[in-house]
């Protein structure tokens, strides 16, 4: 990681002072590095270790002295329900993104484009909803459910989800229609398209970085929704990953580290190298509607 | 009639509440009607077993209010929700001006920081549910690598500051407990309000920057001068968000103590739980996160209000 020694403010002061400000720089942003992905690391490494060696006490937690295994993930895959929680997020996720799509695209258009009184308010009031945060709600809804039939069905999560997507992405969307000018439309229409027309066949393909953006947000949110998920669903074959790991592979006070912390990492990895590329974006999302909106 | 058609179909305002209707309806059914529900469940008798509406007034707020349970809930939700913030606000800002710091125009240093940022941004990528497991470990009483850092540092261990045991025993013990708890959510929150931040210092014109350096302005001032003051309508919204998100959390105390040892780490969230679903009383369980709502919407109210003045000036 010595490619990390830089220095702040190039070609200022002399050299000596230039390289301790550069040690430092480096210094300070290896320690945040090694904070924020300590736990991490430490999954990447219990993962491969034999039991005797994870159980060993007072012996060194970061390195192997038996030789690295692969038994727990053989064993995560195949004698664990990892694999249909990974279903079951996927299965959710998928339909949440359709639903929020369909629901906030349509919303987002009309907030950007209608700037009346009525479009200012729907405004702050999808600011408001997106506060409202889950622990408010889960026990109103969980009666719901449970009234509709819909308890340890991955359809409540379905029907739920979008409460919280749907406001960001909102949001989110309302800043890319902006961005798109009027005229485009009004030529649409001059040239003989309705309004509809024009929206699907022309803002719609404009905004598509912003349909993007959705649609990673949405389903890292379906992933991520604990509450709901450990209310809703009880029964360990409609579980999703966020609560299907902490629950069905800790039994009791026996605990399957090496699956347990192989599993977060497993899903830590990919969720990782999305919300980097996409981090900007997203970041767009959550300021651009609290200030502007 | 196709005269109609087309001048409905060219109705901008028509296309705006039929394109807002969709939306609309279902915020009202998902979070009006399950809000309204909950003020309703909260002055009834309401069960899992029987949701038949008995008026009791605010007795179950009166009844929740009385349980030093709650009391300790109550206590734990703000403290934990204010020490976070405070350590995230500081931590991130430190972040944001080391991430948002001119780089060498060396190719290196551009893959070390692409790799800085994907560790620094797992924390809040990561299924809070999944990370937490993580750090379960981390505090184990028997194994914990933190532990093993600190007898290899003679922190702890016979004969040593923090000894005679070989291990602190984390979550098992009141304040340590409560440390953990705060330091999760700090370890959580910092990702996203450096990224926030990141944002907002990207946002201030260079100029202005430039403008400062010529009047002679070091670094210290600019940032506390020029910076500071710039990104914090920024900030206000970054606390913000990790204030709702810690106040309103729920993961990683049902997962690291489920507000053990005792109560010590009781949260409002937490304490509805276990009485609304564990223990079945829907009434009882909506009285206890109704307490969370007034919190929120103050906090919300002051900090979009100071952040909105802050912008104007």
């Amino acid at each position: 990681m010595a490619t990390l020694t830089t220095t702040p403010t190039p070609a200022q002061g002399p050299r000596l002072i230039r390289v301790l400000r550069g040690t430092l720089y480096t210094t300070l942003v290896l320690f945040f590095c090694l904070l924020a992905s300590s736990p991490f690391l430490v999954m990447g490494v219990v993962t491969f270790q034999t039991d005797q060696d994870l159980y060993k006490r007072g012996a060194s937690p970061f390195d192997y002295e038996d030789m690295p295994t692969l038994e727990h993930l053989d064993n995560l895959f195949n004698d664990t329900r990892y694999l249909s929680f990974v279903r079951n997020s996927t299965l959710t996720g998928i339909a949440v993104v359709v639903v929020t799509l369909v629901l906030s695209l349509p919303a987002a258009w009309a907030l950007a484009r209608l700037t009346g009184r009525w479009g200012e308010h729907a405004g702050i009031l999808m600011f408001i909803v997106y506060l409202v945060p889950p622990t408010l709600l889960f026990i109103p809804l969980f009666r719901i459910i449970v009234q509709l039939g819909l308890r340890d069905s991955l359809l409540s999560l379905i029907l739920v989800y979008p409460s919280i997507s749907v406001p960001f992405s909102t949001w989110l969307l309302m800043g890319f229609f902006k961005s798109i000018p009027p005229e485009l439309e009004e030529a649409a229409l001059v040239d003989g398209f309705n309004r509809y027309e024009a929206f699907w066949r022309v803002v719609l393909p404009l905004a598509r970085p912003g349909v993007i953006s959705v649609v990673v947000f949405t389903f890292t949110l379906t992933l991520h929704e604990f509450i709901y998920s450990l209310v809703f669903i009880s029964s360990s074959e409609a579980r999703t990953l966020s609560t299907g790991v902490p629950t069905e592979l800790i039994r009791g006070d026996v605990f399957f580290w090496q699956p347990l912390l192989a599993s977060a990492l497993l899903v830590a990895i990919p969720v990782g190298l999305v919300y980097n590329l996409f981090l900007d974006r997203l970041v767009q999302g959550f300021t651009l509607g609290a200030v502007k909106g | 009639m196709n005269a109609i058609m087309s001048r409905w179909l060219d109705d901008s305002r028509l296309m705006g509440i039929v394109f807002l209707a969709p939306a609309t309806l279902y915020i009202v059914l998902l979070v009006g009607l399950p809000f309204i529900t909950a003020l309703l469940f909260s002055v009834s008798t309401a069960t899992v077993g029987d949701a038949s509406f008995n008026y009791v007034g605010l007795r179950n707020f009166a009844h929740v209010w009385q349980t030093p349970a709650f009391r300790d809930a109550l206590v734990n939700t703000f403290s934990f929700t204010v020490v976070a913030q405070i350590i995230t606000i500081v931590l991130a800002n430190i972040l944001a001006q080391l991430l948002t710091a001119p780089l060498p125009p060396r190719r290196s240093a551009r893959i070390g920081m692409w790799i800085a940022r994907m560790l620094l941004i797992l924390p809040w990528a990561t299924p809070l549910s999944l990370s937490v497991v993580g750090w379960l470990w981390m505090f184990d009483s028997k194994y914990s690598p933190i532990d093993y850092i600190l007898r290899e540092m003679a922190l702890l261990g016979p004969d040593t500051v923090w000894g005679p045991a070989n291990n602190l025993i984390w979550l098992g013990k009141p304040l340590l407990a409560k440390a953990s708890i705060i330091f999760v959510h700090v370890w959580r929150m910092t990702p996203l309000a450096t990224v926030i931040l990141m944002a907002g210092l990207s946002s201030i014109p260079t100029d202005l920057l430039d403008q400062a350096e010529v009047d002679g302005s070091r670094y210290l001032r600019t940032l506390f001068q020029v910076k500071l003051p710039l990104v914090m309508p920024i900030m206000l919204i970054s606390l913000l968000f990790g204030f709702i998100f810690t106040f309103g959390d729920l993961t990683v105390v049902y997962i690291l103590t489920r507000g053990g040892p005792i109560t010590h780490t009781l949260t409002l969230p937490m304490y509805s739980f276990l009485v609304g679903i564990d223990g079945g009383n829907l009434a009882q369980g909506a009285a206890v996160s109704l307490f969370i709502f007034p919190v929120l919407l103050l906090v919300a109210v002051v900090l979009l209000r100071t952040a909105s003045r802050a912008e104007i000036r």
